[in-house]
């Protein structure tokens, strides 16, 4: 199999990833004006949460979704008890999170310690698939599929829903949507919830072709939060669209300029933010 | 005023130990730090999280000036524009937003200088980072002492307060602040908003890479940790502790974040988690700062004791 084939795989997988996890980043920033920064931790919250969850003798796939539902419920205590006080003041709810950000960097530091932890690829999914007479890494095209099923749900969830309609209103005009009766703080909840749980599992299902390891929070944020300038805040589309253009200019950039791959990532956010600040999918700039 | 500036001075002189004295040069330089934060996050009310990328700048550009067999003033000349330059980048990019989308995009610029600094080994070297040998001698005076460089640090910090006051006072400081508090209207009488900000943005880059410069020669060293997301956030921390657009706020939560940091370090290793929860108690108990946020818990726990000592009184 060519290099760039496999690097192509590699890309695609990663912007699922980044789908997942900038996905909810995206909503909860369109929704409630907050750029999470405890959204990193959430995604290695999970892989970690779900390297004790193995241990102790599940399965990938319910470690997985246990671990999700962990973080979200964290996710849950941290909206209700200390986002919902700094109603309004944004900025101090963005300090918070970025506070919050250390505090689980340093309690997972102490619990999992420094070495790298690696999450044992779920055994049917090892190996390689044969496609087009060609050999592809089998679980990373399940993560794409994943993804792929994650974001039609998503859209569905979005599009074709009562709730998904409320969410909606709730990032166009929330002033208008409390007047129509919809409970945005609730909204905020689920929101949350939800944006939590899909970091979570998103670190999670990385887990075996990332591994985890402290820093690792610190490494994805900034990726979450150039899909969302890239694609614009609040749009699913705009996510998926920015998660694979980042994917596959992270993975070739690697492969081209190995210590500028960091860098190079951000060149179409630059790019993006002179042209068209508020995204290429946003509608209001960030 | 003057007596303070007295003991302040004398620092080396009364405390007995080198190691205190370090402390002292340490909360000077980082008090200077500080306040480059406070001239954005306070006056322009321009919350920065990607400060230490510019500070990180400075430090690195001033080592490898210095590693290219440059003398000392060139290196604080070289590595002070580079700053400005890159801050003028950043105020560029950063001021396509404003609010949070400042924030995010400042968040970003930071991480960028952190990959660079963590992974462009060939240019700084790595997680290793890069170690100069020497501190200067300006005037014959030797800073190798760390009594020598509590004395020079001292001025830098006094020459940097003074133009604090001095931009604090002028008539742009006054539309640094028009422009936080009311951009339209200050549009509409004819200010360009944008071009205050941005100017805003250099003068705090500028001190910001005096910082930068001091840390490098106080450590004879530099590495990514200095350009962490963590060392933006200290530097807030620091504003925010002390209470935003003022003089003295920076300076005292510069003294209390570094002396925390000294002595929770001795204590217990957990500096990241003391950090993160500090930043929380500040912001959801006393968004206004620490010192008039004490103030006002005070005067609370008294107005609430005397009305129970006078229920009290009442129903006895």
């Amino acid at each position: 199999m060519s290099l760039w084939l496999l690097l192509a795989v590699n890309s695609v997988t990663l912007g699922g990833l980044l789908f997942l996890l900038s996905a909810g980043f995206s909503l909860i920033f369109g929704l409630m004006r907050i750029p999470n920064l405890t959204h990193g931790s959430f995604f290695m919250l999970g892989a970690y949460l779900a390297t004790s969850l193995i241990a102790r003798g599940l399965d990938f796939w319910t470690a997985a979704l246990v671990a999700g539902l962990l973080v979200a419920a964290l996710g849950g205590v941290v909206e209700r008890l200390i986002l919902r006080r700094l109603a309004g003041a944004e900025l101090a709810q963005v300090l918070v999170t970025l506070g919050l950000s250390f505090m689980i960097a340093d309690v997972c530091l102490m619990v999992w310690t420094g070495d790298p932890i690696r999450i044992d690829t779920p055994g049917a999914l090892r190996g390689a698939t044969s496609m087009l007479g060609l050999g592809f890494p089998t679980y990373r095209l399940a993560v794409s599929v994943i993804a792929v099923i994650f974001a039609a749900a998503l859209w569905a969830l979005l599009d074709r829903t009562r709730l998904g309609a409320m969410i909606r209103a709730g990032v166009d005009d929330p002033a208008m949507a409390r007047v129509v009766g919809i409970r945005v703080s609730r909204l905020f909840t689920v929101v949350f919830c939800l944006g939590a749980w899909l970091a979570g599992f998103a670190g999670v299902i990385g887990g075996p072709i990332l591994s985890v390891y402290p820093g690792l929070d610190q490494e994805m944020l900034p990726l979450a939060l150039v899909v969302v300038i890239l694609g614009g805040s609040g749009s699913l589309l705009g996510s998926l669209v920015g998660s694979f253009v980042v994917g596959f200019l992270y993975n070739f950039g690697q492969a081209m300029f190995p210590e500028l791959a960091y860098v190079v990532l951000f060149l179409p956010m630059l790019l993006v933010l002179v042209v068209r600040p508020q995204g290429l999918f946003g509608r209001q700039a960030v | 005023m003057a007596l303070a500036l007295a003991i302040v001075a004398a620092v080396p002189l009364w405390v007995g130990s080198t190691y205190y004295v370090n402390i002292a040069s340490q909360i000077l330089f980082y008090a200077i730090f500080a306040l480059a934060v406070n001239v954005l996050a306070g006056y322009a009310g321009l919350v920065s999280l990607g400060h230490a990328g510019l500070f990180g700048i400075a430090a690195y550009a001033a080592a490898k000036i210095l590693n290219t067999g440059h003398g000392h003033l060139a290196v604080a000349t070289g590595a002070l524009a580079v700053t400005v330059l890159a801050a003028a980048v950043f105020a560029a990019l950063a001021l396509r937003g404003t609010g949070l989308g400042f924030v995010m995009i400042t968040v970003a610029l930071g991480q960028i200088v952190w990959g660079v600094a963590y992974r462009w080994i060939s240019l700084t070297n790595g997680d290793n980072g890069i170690t100069i040998s020497g501190r200067p001698s300006p005037f014959g005076l030797s800073l190798a002492s760390p009594r020598g460089f509590y004395w020079a640090t001292f001025v830098v910090f006094l020459v940097a307060v003074a133009s604090m006051a001095v931009f604090v006072a002028s008539p742009f400081g006054a539309s640094v602040r028009g422009a936080r508090d009311q951009p339209r209207r200050m549009n509409a009488l004819g200010y360009h908003v944008w071009m205050i900000r941005f100017l805003a943005f250099l003068v705090s880059g500028f001190w910001t890479g005096v910082a930068g410069v001091l840390y490098l020669y106080y450590n004879q060293f530099v590495s990514p940790q200095a350009v962490a997301l963590a060392a933006s956030a200290e530097g807030l921390l620091m504003v925010i502790a002390g209470g935003t657009a003022t003089l003295l706020g920076p300076i005292t939560g510069a003294a209390l974040v570094v002396v925390m940091k000294n002595v929770a370090s001795a204590y217990i290793e957990r500096w990241n988690f003391v950090l993160g929860a500090i930043f929380v108690a500040i912001v959801v108990f006393m968004p206004e700062g620490l010192v008039p946020g004490t103030v006002r818990l005070a005067r609370w726990a008294v107005a609430a004791w005397r009305s129970g000592r006078a229920r009290r009184a009442r129903l006895a």
